[in-house]
C-alpha cells in the first residue's frame, strides 16, 4: 500500500515515453525531411544535368571554341562546332537593355510605394504590381511576338520588329515586379527612427530619402537587382518568342539575337537522347545553373552583410 | 508708442512664419519628386491594363462555350482548347499533390523546429534558389531525373513533378509566413498543458495558419497553371487530341498550346490565338485575384 503511494502516477512520470512522444520524434522526423528538400533538390538538379552533360564535357568540350567561338552548329553534318559566344551576346544584350530600362523604373515604384504612397493607393499599386508578375512567360513572349513586334515596325520604320529591342522591353516587364518588390522591402526594413530623426532636424521628404533612407537601404537595393538580373538572365519562353531568334552579335537594338535559355528550349526537342548535341544543350543547362547560383548567392550575401551592420 | 513703429512690428510678424525661398524650393522638390516617382509607377503598372485591354478586344470574341469545350480541329486552326484546358488541370491538379505536403513539411520545419545554425542558412539558400533558377534548366532536371532516371517517359506525373520541384518555394515561403504569424503566446499555452511539439502544431499552429496556406496554394496554382518551359519536354505534347486517363499519358496544356499556335504552325487566325491567351491570363490572374482578396481579407480580420 504504501509502495503504491510513493511510485508517482503515470502522468507525474516526466520521462514518459508514449506514443505520442514516439508520434511526436517521427513527424520531427518526417518535418526534418521536408525542411531539407529544398537542399537535396538544388543538389540533384545539379546533379541531374551534370549527369547528362557529362559526356560532353569530358569528351569534345573545347573550353577555348567554347567561350571563345560564336558559332553554335551543332546540326553541322560536315563538322559541328559548339561556340557560345553569340549566345552569350544574345542573353547580355537582351538581360542588359531589360535592367537598362526597369532598373529605375522598379527602383523609382519602389521609393513612391514604399515612402510616399500611403493607405489604399498603396495597396492598389501593391497588387497592379503583383498581378505583372503573375503574367506568365508564354503569354509576355506572346504579346512580344503579336503586339510588340507590329508596333517596333511601324514606330522605326525596320523590316522585322523582333530583336534586342523586344525582348529587351519584355524582359524589362517582366523583372520589375520582383526589383520593385525586394525593393520596397529593402527601405521598408530601415527603421523608422532614422526618418524620425532627419525629419526632426528639418528635413524634407526627399531629402530623408535620398540622405538617410536610400543609402541606409543600399545593399537591399542591390540585391534586388542583382534578382532583377537573374531573372531576366533566366527568362526563356518570352525571349524565345520575342528576340528573333538568330545566332547573331548584335551590333544594334533591333537586331535578332539568340539567349542561352531560347537555345535549349528551340534545339531539346529535336535532339536524341545521349547525342552529342543533348549533352552540349544540357552544358548549357550547367552554365546556366551555375550563373544564376552565383546571383543568388551573391544577392543573399550583399543582404546578410546589410543585416549583420 | 510711435504708430508707425506698431506697424513696423506687424507687418514683420507674418513674414516670420510664411515660405521663405528654401520653403517654396524645397517643396516644389518634394513635388517634382512625387510626380516624377508617381509617373514611373505608373508607367510599370500600365502595361497590365494594356495588355489585358488589347487580349479582351481581340481574344474576346473568340471565347465562346464551343470555344472552351471543343477540340482543335484543321491542323490546330480551327476549333477550341478543350484537351489544352483539361490537360492543364490534370498537370496543375498532381503538381499540387506532389508539392503542397513537401512544401508545409519544409515550411513547418524551418518555422517550428529550425535551430538558427549554417544548415537553416543552406535550407533558405536552397529555396532562393530554386526559385530562381531559369525555368529551363528545371526542364532539363526533369527530363534527366524524372523522364530518364525514373523511368517515367514523357508523361503528365513527369512534368507535374518538375513543376512541383519548381514551385516548391511559393509553398514554402507563404505557409512559413502564415506559421510565423501566429503568435509564440499560443504555442506557449499549448506546451504549458503537457502538448508535445506536434500536438501543439496539430491542434493550435496549423489551424490558426491553414488560410494563409491556402492562399499560397492558390498562388501556386496560378504560377503553376501559366508556365510553359518546364513542360516542353517531360510531359506537355505538341499536339494530342485526346483527353488524358492517367498520369502516364501525354497531355496538352493551355501555356504550351498558345506557344505551339502561335510560333509552330502556319495560318492559326489572329482570333485563337488571342483567345487561347486570353483563357490562359484570366486563368492566372483570377487564381492571382482570389489569393490576393483572400489576403487582405484574413490580414483585416486577424485578432492578434
Amino acid at each position: 500500500m504504501l509502495a503504491e503511494q510513493a511510485k508517482p502516477p503515470a502522468s507525474m512520470d516526466l520521462d514518459h515515453r508514449g506514443r505520442d512522444w514516439y508520434t511526436d520524434k517521427a513527424i520531427a522526423f518526417l518535418v526534418f525531411v521536408g525542411g531539407i528538400s529544398a537542399v537535396i533538390f538544388i543538389i540533384g538538379i545539379f546533379v541531374f544535368i551534370t549527369k547528362e552533360g557529362l559526356g560532353f564535357i569530358s569528351g569534345p568540350l573545347d573550353v577555348r571554341e567554347f567561350f571563345g567561338s560564336p558559332a553554335w552548329r551543332p546540326t553541322s553534318l560536315r563538322e559541328p562546332t559548339y561556340g557560345v559566344l553569340a549566345l552569350i551576346a544574345g542573353t547580355a544584350s537582351v538581360t542588359g537593355l531589360a535592367m537598362v530600362v526597369s532598373v529605375p523604373f522598379s527602383l523609382g515604384a519602389a521609393i513612391f510605394i514604399g515612402e510616399f504612397a500611403t493607405g489604399r493607393l498603396r495597396e492598389v499599386l501593391k497588387v497592379l504590381v503583383e498581378l505583372l508578375a503573375a503574367i506568365p512567360s508564354v503569354v509576355w513572349g506572346f504579346i512580344g511576338l503579336s503586339i510588340m513586334n507590329p508596333l517596333i515596325i511601324d514606330l522605326f520604320n525596320v523590316p522585322v520588329g523582333l530583336g534586342v529591342l523586344n525582348s529587351g522591353i519584355i524582359l524589362g516587364l517582366m523583372a520589375a515586379p520582383i526589383m520593385t518588390t525586394i525593393a520596397e522591402d529593402a527601405l521598408k526594413a530601415v527603421p523608422d527612427t532614422y526618418r524620425e530623426a532627419a525629419e526632426a532636424m528639418g528635413a524634407t521628404k526627399w531629402q530623408v530619402i535620398f540622405k538617410v533612407v536610400l543609402p541606409a537601404a543600399k545593399n537591399g537595393l542591390v540585391a534586388a537587382v542583382l534578382l532583377g538580373v537573374g531573372r531576366g538572365f533566366g527568362e526563356t519562353m518570352a525571349v524565345l518568342m520575342a528576340s528573333g531568334h538568330s545566332i547573331n552579335i548584335p551590333t544594334s537594338p533591333f537586331d535578332s539575337v539568340r539567349a542561352l535559355t531560347a537555345t535549349i528550349a528551340a534545339e531539346l526537342g529535336e535532339t536524341a537522347t545521349g547525342s552529342e548535341h543533348y549533352q552540349a544543350l544540357f552544358t548549357l543547362g550547367i552554365l546556366l545553373f551555375v550563373v544564376t547560383f552565383i546571383i543568388n548567392l551573391t544577392a543573399d550575401l550583399v543582404v546578410r552583410g546589410a543585416k549583420k551592420k | 508708442m510711435n504708430h508707425s513703429d506698431a506697424d513696423k512690428a506687424l507687418a514683420v510678424e507674418p513674414s516670420m512664419f510664411s515660405a521663405t525661398n528654401l520653403n517654396a524650393h524645397n517643396r516644389r522638390l518634394q513635388w517634382l519628386f512625387r510626380a516624377l516617382f508617381g509617373l514611373m509607377t505608373l508607367i510599370l503598372v500600365i502595361p497590365v491594363g494594356v495588355i489585358l485591354a488589347v487580349l479582351i478586344v481581340r481574344g474576346g470574341p473568340a471565347i465562346s462555350i464551343e470555344f472552351l469545350f471543343s477540340h482543335p480541329s484543321d491542323g490546330m486552326t480551327a476549333g477550341g482548347i478543350f484537351p489544352a484546358l483539361i490537360g492543364t488541370m490534370w498537370l496543375v491538379a498532381v503538381a499540387l499533390i506532389a508539392s503542397v505536403p513537401v512544401g508545409v513539411a519544409a515550411a513547418v520545419y524551418l518555422s517550428e523546429y529550425a535551430p538558427d545554425n549554417w544548415l537553416t542558412r543552406g535550407i533558405n539558400l536552397a529555396i532562393i534558389n530554386l526559385a530562381g533558377v531559369p525555368s529551363i534548366v528545371h526542364a532539363l532536371f526533369g527530363v534527366g531525373a524524372f523522364v530518364i532516371f525514373a523511368g517515367f517517359g514523357t508523361s503528365i506525373l513527369a512534368a507535374s513533378l518538375t513543376l512541383a520541384v519548381m514551385t516548391l518555394p511559393v509553398v514554402i515561403v507563404a505557409t512559413r509566413e502564415s506559421l510565423q504569424a501566429v503568435p509564440l503566446a499560443f504555442r506557449e499555452a499549448c506546451w504549458n498543458m503537457g502538448a508535445t511539439r506536434w500536438q501543439t502544431i496539430r491542434t493550435v499552429v496549423l489551424p490558426n495558419a491553414i488560410s494563409g496556406i491556402l492562399t499560397g496554394v492558390i498562388l501556386e496554382v496560378s504560377r503553376t497553371a501559366g508556365e510553359t518551359a518546364p513542360i516542353m519536354f517531360t510531359g506537355a505534347a505538341f499536339f494530342f487530341p485526346f483527353l488524358p486517363l492517367s498520369v502516364f499519358d501525354q497531355t496538352m496544356a493551355m501555356s504550351m498550346h498558345l506557344f505551339v499556335i502561335s510560333t509552330a504552325v502556319p495560318g492559326v487566325p489572329d482570333e485563337l490565338k488571342y483567345g487561347t491567351a486570353l483563357t490562359l491570363i484570366t486563368l492566372v490572374l483570377l487564381m492571382n485575384a482570389i489569393s490576393i482578396t483572400f489576403r487582405s481579407y484574413l490580414r483585416g480580420k486577424k485578432k492578434w
